[in-house]
């Protein structure tokens, strides 16, 4: 026999997804969204660690680093001898302010030597342009990528910098990256602050003479062998350093430039996982339902193929083509789209995260997880209607369905249906003649709405989080930080300039926090009893009072330290003399950003044996004066730092708005095509299910109107019910996303506006008019007399 | 007319089959114990009133339905004894099914719809030829939307005639056309009884339409209530109602 190149099955499968091209597009729309997020995100994820990873491995990034004050070179043979330690690297390393051509304010910078003649073993630069230093060279120097970008610095600009003391004007021959500064960090800066903080390495012999370190160095980076235990390494480390001044020693999770890409990677982990999973899961559960409905409509047909002689596989194989095209065109949108965009994302990422080697990564099991994961619940919701239509005996599948039971609803039998038209009537019945369906309908247009209160909440929490922190709590214009703790006569000064109406002293000690065998590198804040600009919030957003005395901690600090009210940490207080302090925690407070600790200045300078001596100051100034202010304060050669709040706060959100929002933006209107693509199919199939009885309605004499309001009004409770389930189901997905949103620099506050849930209300409903808009025109185009024959 | 009282030349016997449908008060016998011979290569028209069994005892014998108890035997075969698998391979070799709402699959073409079966049979005629023997070797790439009621219900006779099928059972073939087109369709299932020798089973409430049969089985009340032999079955082109 002459078999045919396509069957006539086959051809039947192609023409019914012609048929069905617009309810197609959205199914794998809403499946190709869930692809996307899910590749887009974990390409991103992925690349970033492996970009980190790399970068770590290349430049030979050290695990174990320390201060000193002056340490003889040859002391460096003894580090080499300790147990596990496999390279070490020593070097001279300055902070000084820097005053840079144009800029009002003062800037700050870190200077570090580089070996003559080679390259370090440790902590390896990357150039980026420019040339590297000859050792002949004076005052030559490299400097950091984010800072030249951020003064537009061509090679050859110079800056002035004061180094232990002297002035000395640097050259900058080339722009480098390292990957101790990742992020620029500058002293007791949160957040980057690529102006006013800059880092430069110059030639190990002119760092030397310059700041007569020579024969010693202050600062060591050491590497480990595979396997090697780092508490005992530090440990050793400390001991060998003490007589020279040595700090305590950190390791990786202490770096202040690895913490924060590790807090930012630890946040993009989270998000860039929990919100694609919900994703993938919500559209995966609405293909099911799009594609159970799919099948069940075609369930005269099944029973024709088995009637003639189809068997059940053969059926079954028909119908899994169908979702194997589905799931094809899905997927093909969705991993071309997820790595098109991945690869976009990541390039604005690569602005903020400074590695060389970052590029977009494919990872085949990312992609094969979500295709696999949609694939398989659209298979199931075909195969599950596949097996109720094809169960059923072919002559009864055939018969147009039995009318069901009717019974009369709940309104009726509480006597209210009266206040409901005859129309009316019939809508509501046909809701409780399907529960589970009107309900899976609903559901599956709430979990639409619930991604997109998802996404935009947020927005909200980071709102929310950002009035907290520097409306109500840091209300402070400027902070300024002096070199080294100064008389409180110090403040008298400041008070005077031009533009300040109120100053707060601050005195921040930078401590190492102990409790058992738990440890965290912090800081104290001293702050006044009742602070007006400087405050720290409780739970309730009041200011927490101090009068008294206590030792307050952030619950994250407490956390990792894992002390409760009433225990006693110990703080070994990082200066010359290294101080010792018992104390016991007074308080536990909540803070969404960062993780500190603080009690009353004058408790503390008490402690530390110190008269009233202040760091620093928060002041409360006039913008009118900020220009005759700056002048004033780099007259003052004591103040080596000064934030100013606003500036903090929109470094902070284009922070945000780089991380997080961006990813957000690509949410934002995938969760919109969810929405858009489940409604339509709900009220297309509704359409699909009821075509023949409306147009037997039609024919009775209901007007159009009539018979589309009872599709309508169908849908429209479905879309109704929708509402409150979204709501319920997006509040417990954003309080689930929130909990797992916690790293060290942030705890995101589960915050809500209204405005969120009002936007994801009117989304589903304009989507729900568009889609009725759509159904509406096939309602207008019944062809009475065909529909009535049984040709569709 | 061949020797209807020898086993070989009976296509289906069926002993007291009964159906009911649901159950407790709501019970309906749709059958209530039918047996019955039907000889091979005959055309048989089953008359009778609505409710009277008549398309519950066809799609028992065509396998699309079990009976409460009884058993049918295709040419010695119980269908009872059948699996789900092998029901489904009896269908698709021996039997034709012409509906009453044709049931074609309106994206498929006539010549497609037919290509449906003959993808699948064991020894189909080409798709063309069926349809041709149903004068409809002009329609073929017309879909169903296209073509009249009479002509949707011919590609289904083509379609049915098409694996070359043992028994043909139609259940009101005519019953939603208007008499002339009924007596295309009606011609044309005649042609196919006389041309192939296909044993086939009409069930109708036109009585008009007993005159073509060899045989007239009446239905009433779930039993067999009369059966009527006919020794000079009138050509179709002779009906009119």
């Amino acid at each position: 026999m002459m078999r045919q190149i396509i069957s006539a099955l086959n051809k039947k499968l192609l023409r019914d997804l012609w048929i069905i091209k617009g309810q197609l597009v959205a199914i794998v729309f809403v499946m190709a969204s869930g692809i996307m997020t899910f590749v887009l995100s974990f390409g991103v994820i992925d690349s970033l660690e492996l970009g980190q990873e790399i970068y770590y491995a290349r430049s030979e990034f050290a695990d174990v680093w320390a201060g000193a004050k002056r340490v003889p070179q040859d002391v460096d043979e003894q580090i080499k001898q300790i147990n596990g330690v496999s390279q070490v690297e020593t070097r001279v390393t300055f902070g000084g302010i820097i005053q840079v051509d144009g800029m009002e304010e003062p800037a700050t910078g870190r200077i570090i030597s580089l070996p003559d003649n080679r390259e370090p073993l440790l902590n390896k630069i990357y150039l980026e342009r420019g040339r590297l230093l000859r050792p002949d060279e004076e005052d030559a120097v490299l400097a950091s990528e984010a800072f030249v970008l951020a003064h537009d610095f061509i090679l050859g600009d110079t800056v002035d910098m004061i180094i232990n003391g002297h002035k000395r004007t640097l050259k900058i021959v080339g722009v480098v990256l390292s990957p101790e500064y990742v992020y620029s960090l500058g002293p007791g800066a949160l957040i980057p602050d690529n102006k006013r903080f800059g880092v430069f390495w110059m030639s190990q012999h002119a760092l030397e003479a310059a700041v007569d370190m020579d024969g010693a160095f202050n600062d060591v980076a050491v590497r480990l062998n595979r396997g090697a235990n780092v508490e005992d390494v530090k440990a050793e480390l400390d001991r060998i350093l003490k007589p020279y001044g040595g700090l305590i020693s950190y390791g990786r999770d202490e770096q202040l430039s690895n913490w924060f890409v590790e807090n930012e990677l630890a946040q993009n982990r989270t998000m860039g996982t929990v919100t694609p999973i919900i994703f993938l899961c919500v559209a995966a559960f609405l293909v099911n339902v799009v594609m159970t409905r799919q099948v069940a409509i075609q369930r005269v047909q099944i029973g024709m193929l088995k009637a003639v002689g189809y068997n059940e596989t053969e059926i079954a194989l028909h119908y899994l083509r169908m979702v194997m095209v589905i799931v094809t065109l899905g997927s093909i949108i969705g991993l071309i789209g997820g790595a098109w965009l991945g690869n976009g994302l990541l390039n604005m990422y690569a602005d903020y995260f400074r590695f060389p080697y970052l590029r977009y990564t494919y990872s085949a099991d990312v992609m094969i997880i979500a295709v696999a994961f949609c694939a398989a619940a659209a298979t199931a919701g075909t195969w599950i209607a596949m097996k109720q239509a094809a169960s059923l005996p072919p002559a009864e599948a055939m018969r147009a369905e039995a009318p069901t039971e009717f019974k009369r609803t709940i309104l009726e039998r509480l006597g209210i249906d009266k206040f409901f038209s005859f129309l009316s009537r019939i809508v509501l019945r046909q809701v409780e003649r399907r529960p589970i369906r009107a309900f899976l309908s609903a559901l599956g247009v709430g979990f639409a709405l619930s991604i997109l209160v998802l996404i935009n909440s947020m927005y909200d929490s980071v709102d929310y989080m950002m009035n907290v922190q520097y409306d109500i709590g840091n209300r402070e214009d400027m902070m300024i930080s002096f070199v080294e703790p100064r008389h409180i006569s110090a403040l008298e000064e400041i008070r005077l300039m031009p533009g300040v109406m109120k100053v707060e002293p601050l005195r921040d000690v930078a401590v190492h926090l102990s409790h058992g065998h738990l440890s965290k590198r912090t800081g104290i804040s001293g702050i006044i009893p009742q602070p007006d600009l400087h405050r720290v919030l409780g739970a309730d957003l009041k200011p927490i009072d101090i009068t008294g005395g206590g030792f307050f901690m952030s619950r994250m600090l407490a956390e990792i330290l894992d002390v409760k009210v009433g225990d006693v940490v110990k703080a070994e207080v990082l200066d010359d003399r290294r101080p010792e302090l018992d104390l016991a925690v007074s308080a536990i407070y909540d803070e969404f950003i960062g993780m500190g600790a603080f009690m009353d200045i004058e408790r503390i300078n008490s402690l530390l044996n110190e008269g009233p001596v202040v760091t620093g100051a928060a002041l409360m100034i006039d913008p009118n004066w900020n220009g005759p202010l700056y002048q004033n304060i780099k007259e003052v050669p004591s103040i080596i730092g000064m934030a100013m709040m606003t500036k903090m706060r929109e470094l902070f959100e284009e922070l945000m708005d780089q991380n997080m929002m961006q990813m957000m933006g690509v949410y934002v209107v995938f969760s919109a095509c969810i929405a858009c693509g489940v409604i339509y199919n709900t009220a297309r199939i509704a359409f699909s299910e009821r075509a023949r009885e409306l147009a037997a309605l039609r024919v009775l004499g209901l007007t159009k109107g009539e018979v589309a309001y009872i599709l309508f009004g169908e849908l429209a409770v479905v879309v109704f019910l929708s509402i409150p389930m979204g709501i319920v189901i997006g509040y417990g997905l954003v309080a689930g996303l929130i909990a797992s949103f916690e790293t060290e620099l942030f705890r995101m506050p589960l915050y809500i506006n209204n405005d969120t849930y009002a936007y994801a209300v009117i989304v589903v409903l304009l989507s729900a008019l568009f889609s009725f808009y759509l159904v509406w025109r096939k309602v207008d185009n019944i062809d009475l007399v065909a529909a009535q024959k049984g040709v569709e | 007319m061949l020797d209807a009282t020898t086993e070989e030349n009976i296509v289906f016997r069926t002993d007291e089959i009964t159906k009911q449908y649901g159950i407790g008060e709501l019970t309906v016998h749709a059958l209530r114990g039918v047996t019955m011979e039907i000889p091979k290569g005959e055309l048989i028209v089953l008359l009778g009133p609505s409710g009277s069994g008549k398309s519950t005892f066809l799609n028992i014998i065509g396998g699309l339905d079990q009976p409460t108890s009884g058993n049918v035997h295709f040419k010695g075969h119980a269908l009872a004894d059948m699996t789900d698998k092998e029901l489904t391979y009896f269908r698709r070799e021996n039997v034709g099914f012409v509906f009453q709402s044709y049931n074609l699959v309106p994206s498929l073409t006539a010549l497609e719809n037919v290509e449906l079966i003959t993808d699948i049979a064991l020894e189909p005629m080409p798709a063309t030829e069926a349809l041709a023997a149903v004068n409809l070797h002009d329609r073929l790439n017309h879909f169903p939307a296209q073509l009249s009621g009479g002509e949707q219900q011919r590609v289904a006779i083509a379609r049915a005639i098409a694996k070359r099928p043992e028994v043909m059972l139609c259940d009101e073939p005519t019953g939603a056309l208007d008499s002339e087109t009924g007596i295309l369709v009606l011609q044309a299932l005649q042609n196919v009884n006389r041309t192939y020798g296909t044993t086939t089973i009409i069930i109708t409430h036109n009585v008009a339409i007993a005159d073509v049969a060899d045989r007239v089985i009446y239905f009433a009340d779930g039993r067999v209530s009369n059966i009527v032999e006919n020794e000079n079955p009138a050509p179709v082109s002779e009906l009119r109602w």
